[in-house]
């Protein structure tokens, strides 16, 4: 595979934490910074805000074009003027997770007080995989710096789906009077073991590739393309369903275009469904970084909130005030309906107000990121319900605060 | 929202936390809440009805009377509500236990299978009863456990549980002139509302008299409230018996 050119140096909005954070792990991260993107206006009572929590492989440019790729934000069909979640209404925020690739404090950071060998100590080396293990709980804490950084005291709601969804659960976990509303998306309490396989194999995709050099594949500037590329490859077909990629692609045939004129061969032909995985890895590698995709599996893998509550997750949830709207996708077999179902009953022995929608959808777990008028629907109600029980005004009458300058 | 729904809004104090299992499209739920102030939440078992509520802000989560009740803890209602459902599914006296263990109360409406127009079809016919109300053949129709109104009193008797009002009424919810006699009620009676309290509980000694109310009819208000009362399951029974 060609070599990518590295990851563009784009200026992200920052916010900086200089105090950091101390993770799971007993490393204490200082200075900490994180990649944001706010669309909308922070209301006076500064109670509109609402928190949109990306996916492994997603970042903070939710509602905005890319700045590496150009295309349009991962969730512009959902966060917008008059959208599910209205910008008109509400203030949203997605950042980057801690330990990503957008900005975000990640093992593409500079570790502080690294030289590259002491004779000049203002250069500073990335972290690579000396970055600390990163949890799902770490990357939540990381907000909740940022949200108080922002002046916002309280989150209207908290939304995201797959990793996204475990960060909403985490939210509601940890800072339950912080969150009015959870959405929690094609999401599970605790990765469970065929997903931590499926990141396994992605992880040995990488580890495979000679250019990964132990990580510290910065050295000379190459990067484990084809690595990260079978690993996203592999990772997509769990995003989909069989249904979509016989519907999409069938058994359809496409001549390589680099060997049309070829004689038929064991590979003259491709399959188009085997054209389009190999887009999906070669643009993937153009925007992650692979030390980055092994951090943020490996937070997916330690994800299981109940562990933390002697292994129920009713108690997790105990005495919370939040609203919460569980939805999952009748075709997802990565984060099935059953792990969802787990969550909202979870929820109800903690008597929880929840609600549960299992969307039917042959689209697999990427569901979330589709045209499902039907999830358009549930949010966009859910969210107006909550609005109403929450006092939120009909609009925002201050422009006064835009939040987020570091 | 159906006349039989008022009715059952009309047994609800206000504030209260309620329940309504098979909620469908979240219309007594929402009256509750706009009403009476209430934390009400729903349960429905069809998901184009579970997203239509939950799309209008309603908090209703997918599930069944039969596997869902487990879940919640013991207390955690003022009301459980199961409205027209009862007969439909899989273990009725299940059911009704786990609803008066996860509410205080609970408010139990049915078709009755005793109605005369029901027991006349069957011994003029002798094939099984097509009415209004059950209005589906043998071989498809969900009500697999009918039952009738002498029965259900019977079964709250054998469970202890205590029947704090009742009212029968015809199919629309409109009518209901027999509310002296379990008997008449079970012949003339199209379907059937009870309010239920475990019998180990002590409503009105605890000073919880305000939730204790009357049934009022919207038809007649009057008449309705002289003639309702509280009915021991005993003297239920006897009367039924």
């Amino acid at each position: 595979m060609d070599q990518p050119t590295v990851l563009a140096e784009t200026i992200h909005r920052l916010v900086l934490l200089p105090q950091g954070l101390t993770l799971d792990c007993g490393v204490h991260l200082a200075p900490l910074e994180i990649a944001l993107c706010s669309y909308g206006t922070l209301n006076r009572a500064a109670d509109n805000a609402i928190l949109v929590c990306h996916a492994l492989t997603g970042d903070q440019y939710a509602a905005e074009p890319h700045p590496v790729t150009g295309k349009p934000g991962w969730w512009s069909r959902m966060v917008g003027s008059g959208l599910p979640i209205d910008t008109d209404r509400y203030f949203v925020l997605c950042m980057n997770v801690l330990g990503g690739c957008m900005g975000s404090t990640g093992p593409r950071s500079p570790r502080p007080g690294s030289g590259d060998g002491s004779t000049e100590p203002h250069i500073s080396m990335p972290w690579g995989t000396d970055f600390p293990p990163i949890t799902i709980r770490d990357m939540v804490r990381a907000q909740r710096l940022v949200i108080a950084e922002l002046g916002i005291e309280r989150l209207f709601a908290v939304i995201g789906g797959s990793m996204g969804g475990m960060q909403v659960l985490q939210w509601a976990a940890t800072y339950p009077e912080l969150v009015f509303a959870a959405v929690p998306i094609a999401t599970a309490p605790f990765h469970s073991a065929q997903n931590i396989a499926f990141n396994e194999v992605s992880r040995q995709a990488i580890f495979a590739d000679p250019d990964w050099q132990g990580g510290r594949y910065w050295a000379d500037g190459r990067v484990p393309a084809r690595g990260l590329a079978v690993a996203r490859m592999m990772a997509h077909i769990t995003y989909l369903s069989e249904e979509a990629l016989t519907r999409k692609f069938g058994r359809r045939l496409r001549r390589d275009p680099y060997n049309a004129e070829a004689p038929l061969a064991l590979f003259g032909e491709m399959f188009e469904v085997e054209s389009y995985l190999r887009h999906q890895g070669s643009s993937f590698v153009r925007r992650f970084d692979a030390n980055s995709y092994l951090t943020i599996t490996r937070a997916m893998d330690y994800f299981d909130i109940a562990a933390d509550h002697d292994g129920d997750l009713a108690v997790a949830f105990r005495n919370t005030n939040t609203r919460f709207c569980v939805i999952s996708f009748s075709s997802d077999w990565l984060f099935p309906t059953a792990q969802s179902r787990a969550v909202a009953r979870a929820l109800n022995r903690a008597a929880a107000n929840v609600s549960f929608v299992e969307i039917d959808s042959d689209k697999g777990h990427d569901a979330f990121l589709l045209d499902e008028p039907a999830l358009d629907r549930t949010i966009r109600g859910f969210l107006a319900g909550a609005a109403e029980h929450a006092g939120l005004e009909q609009r925002p009458r201050s422009h006064a605060a835009s939040a987020g300058q570091a | 929202m159906r006349l039989d729904q008022k009715l059952i809004a009309d047994m609800i104090a206000p504030n209260s936390r309620v329940l309504d299992i098979g909620s469908g499209d979240g219309s007594l739920i929402e009256h509750l809440f706009r009403t009476r102030n209430c934390d009400a939440r729903g349960i429905e078992i069809d998901m184009a009805e579970v997203t239509r509520a939950v799309a209008h802000g309603l908090p209703v989560m997918h599930g069944d009377a039969d596997s869902d009740l487990a879940h919640y803890p013991d207390g955690a209602f003022d009301y459980v509500v199961l409205s027209r459902t009862l007969q439909a599914v899989e273990r009725p006296r299940e059911v009704l236990r786990q609803m008066l263990r996860i509410g205080t109360r609970a408010i139990v409406s049915f078709p009755n299978f005793g109605h005369w127009q029901l027991r006349w079809q069957l011994l003029l016919r002798g094939r099984m009863p097509m009415t209004d109300t059950w209005s589906t053949g043998w071989y498809e129709t969900p009500n697999i456990h009918p039952c009738t109104i002498r029965d259900f009193v019977s079964l709250c008797g054998s469970e202890g549980y205590a029947i704090q009002s009742w009212l029968a009424v015809d199919d629309k919810g409109g009518r209901s002139p027999w509310r002296r006699s379990i008997q008449m009620a079970n012949l003339f009676g199209e379907q059937a509302l009870f309010l239920l309290h475990r019998k180990d509980f002590g409503v009105g000694a605890s000073g919880d008299t305000s939730t204790c109310q009357p049934i009022a009819h919207p038809a007649g208000s009057a008449q309705a409230s002289r003639s309702s009362r509280l009915l021991d399951v005993a003297e239920a029974a006897d009367e039924a018996g």
